[in-house]
């Protein structure tokens, strides 16, 4: 029978099947980070168990650590605990570790790609959300929480239900100027926050085809957002060659075995998925959220709705809530928006490729006076990649702050957040209310808009900046 | 975990839309190593007001919901981040049960891992306990979880599904890492296999 990527991914992975569907999977590689870890080795040692698995298993600290200074420590008491309770768990544990000051050191979604740690075929978990990111490479990756952290510590399993296959195939090419954030923004304002729960989401269609792994990524980490399980991408030669010699990649004989496995992996043609929705290329432009769900978008040529206009009640709420938050008149002009913050980073944005086609857009101009812009590359290594390149200049010429890697302002646990009334344009996921900061304002934006924005001082078409 | 018992409680109105889990627990309070003692920040920028007191237009600072044990809830309740600080919170607080018409997946998940019973209803039946839980002097509503029943205060009933494993696991207060530990041997040739085939991995 024919299979789509996901039901092959799961039935390989099947140790138990019960009557009712509750299955035992087996879960190939476990990424590890400071805030959603500490309750689950306490239940471990309170239990009197180990880890499983310690090689399946890669920590780093990543939410809570300073951009700046961060030869001084962490400041704030709290955040300083959780990450020194991170040094002891993965030293008593035993599990591979990137501390705060190792280069290798970062978002724990851009570190797994870059380690080679993610790869095609696998089952990969992380008490994160964004764990959809790693989907990317054509495996099963998704965010669990913290009893399921524990659970795969102690197990290396999960128990879970098959989630639904839902395709998403994309039709056409897309514009020159439209970026792979625009068109995942494009897609959770088509199918709105829940549009995908309960389900699998696989993308497809040859716009995808021609996209780097990187822009991939930004795609299958906003799946989420759509209310997914998990966002997957089938494995193709641009896979490959990312992965080809990454540290924790399969080598010489092993490496062709692998890509022999890798190939098997596609959905057949004639599989069966549950939901089907077709998205038309050529349609989707430069798209932003101007609310505060990621399904609030609008083209960056567009205008914020008008409520009136909504005839539900409850959504129609929802609407004029956001407006209110957002400080925005229904019919303004989103273009006519004046940000006052511009945040390049996340493991939505945080990537080589993100980085210099933001650089691409400051080269030789300035940033706002009214504007506070700052980068914070993914990784040690992309920073370093990044800083060989000589992009950390052109930022630091232009007037934004070259940080150290990290989640930093996109959930503002370290000390890089909003204070009431900013609005920032970010690069990267979720626009909710307070997320970046109580009483801050976001608008998700790609890396090209995220620059042409800190130019002008307001949301803006990046061809407009010349 | 402690068995999920037959309880009547106070049944809160809160017909939000897309309720995140930064609107449920904020990221300020994720910096703990405990389970325990987020009560007191459910719904922090909701319940209370810049200067730290109680924002008393919040419906879980009005009384009687101010001891709700249920809330009747907004489509897509628990969209958003992974937290599972989430259902700690709410329990935390004294909520048991949440009722709607659609959870995010994680969160809905991660509910059961804590006790904290999510019911999915159609939406008429969503609304119609809206209305019961609006009534100030009889909010109550009974949740039988053992025989899948909601039972309103004018005594009629809804009845509600649910997967019977996490039934049995709420029930019977059961430990899934105890439960996945009878199939040691299962996973240990399971590992095996996969090492042989796959030994990269």
């Amino acid at each position: 029978m024919s299979k789509t990527l996901y039901d092959k991914i799961w039935q390989s992975h099947l140790i138990n099947e019960q009557d009712d569907g509750t299955s035992l999977i087996y879960i190939d590689r476990h990424l590890v980070h400071e805030v959603t870890s500490p309750q689950a080795f306490e239940g471990l040692r309170l239990s009197n168990r180990k880890v499983n698995s310690p090689k399946r298993t890669l920590a780093v600290a990543d939410h809570n650590v300073p951009t700046l200074d961060r030869e001084l420590g962490i400041k704030e008491e709290d955040s300083r605990i959780q990450v020194e309770e991170l040094d002891k768990n993965v030293e008593e544990f035993q599990i591979p570790y990137f501390n705060m000051n190792d280069t290798r050191q970062g978002i724990v979604h851009v570190i797994g790609p870059e380690q080679g740690f993610t790869q095609p075929g696998m089952t990969i978990v992380c008490g994160d959300s964004h764990t959809a990111t790693h989907g990317a490479f054509g495996s099963l990756a998704f965010g669990i929480g913290t009893s399921e952290v524990e659970h795969v510590l102690a197990t290396q399993t999960l128990i879970q239900k098959k989630a639904m296959n839902m395709l998403i195939n994309i039709t056409g090419n897309l514009d020159k100027i439209v970026t792979s954030k625009d068109l995942i923004l494009y897609i959770i304002g088509k199918i709105g926050t829940a549009g995908g729960t309960g389900c699998v989401i696989e993308y497809s269609g040859n716009a995808l085809r021609d996209m780097s792994m990187e822009s991939r990524m930004t795609i299958c980490n906003m799946s989420i957002e759509a209310g997914a399980r998990a966002g997957m991408i089938a494995p193709d030669d641009i896979t490959f060659n990312y992965l080809y010699e990454k540290p924790m990649a399969p080598k010489n004989e092993d490496w062709d075995k692998a890509v022999n496995w890798w190939k098997t992996l596609p959905s057949d043609s004639g599989a069966k998925f549950d939901k089907i929705v077709d998205i038309d290329a050529t349609k989707v432009t430069q798209t932003i959220t101007w609310g505060t769900s990621p399904e609030e978008i609008v083209s960056i040529d567009g205008t914020v709705p008008n409520p009136d206009k909504i005839s539900d009640e409850v959504k129609q709420n929802k609407i004029k809530r956001s407006i209110e938050y957002m400080g925005l008149t229904p019919g303004q002009k989103i273009s006519d928006v004046e940000i006052n913050t511009v945040f390049i980073g996340s493991c939505t944005n945080s990537r080589i490729e993100d980085i210099r086609s933001a650089a691409e857009i400051i080269k030789g101009k300035k940033v706002s006076t009214s504007v506070k812009a700052l980068v914070v590359p993914g990784s040690g290594l992309v920073k370093k990649q990044a800083e060989e390149e000589g992009l950390d200049v052109i930022f630091k010429h232009a007037g934004f702050e070259w940080r150290e890697p990290g989640c930093s302002m996109c959930l503002a646990m370290n000390s890089d957040k909003l204070n009431e009334g900013d609005r920032c344009a970010s690069t990267s996921n979720r626009n909710f209310e307070g997320r970046q900061g109580k009483g801050g304002r976001t608008h998700l934006v790609s890396p090209e808009i995220a620059a042409a924005s800190a130019i002008t001082g307001k949301l803006t078409d990046p061809r407009n900046v010349t | 975990m402690e068995k999920f018992n037959t309880f009547k409680g106070i049944a809160a109105p809160f017909n939000i839309l897309n309720v995140d889990t930064d609107k449920i627990i904020p990221k300020q309070f994720l910096t703990t190593i405990k389970r325990t003692g987020l009560g007191k920040h459910v719904f922090d920028e909701m319940r209370y007001k810049k200067d730290g007191s109680e924002n008393p237009n919040f419906v879980l600072n009005q009384k009687p919901y101010d001891k709700s044990n249920i809330l009747i809830a907004g489509d897509n309740f628990g969209c958003g981040s992974s937290r599972e600080h989430a259902p700690w919170a709410l329990k935390d607080f004294g909520i048991k049960c949440i009722i709607s018409t659609s959870f995010a997946d994680i969160f809905y998940n991660n509910s059961f891992k804590n006790g904290l019973l999510p019911i999915m209803v159609t939406k008429d039946e969503r609304d119609a306990l809206l209305e019961d839980a609006k009534d100030k002097e009889n909010p109550e509503i009974e949740i039988d979880l053992e025989n899948q029943e909601i039972r309103r205060p004018n005594g009629g009933k809804i009845k509600f599904k649910i997967d019977p494993f996490r039934k049995k696991c709420l029930l019977e207060g059961l430990d899934d890492i105890g439960l996945t530990e009878l199939h040691e041997n299962k996973i240990k040739s399971f590992e095996e296999s996969r090492s042989t085939k796959h030994p990269w991995l």
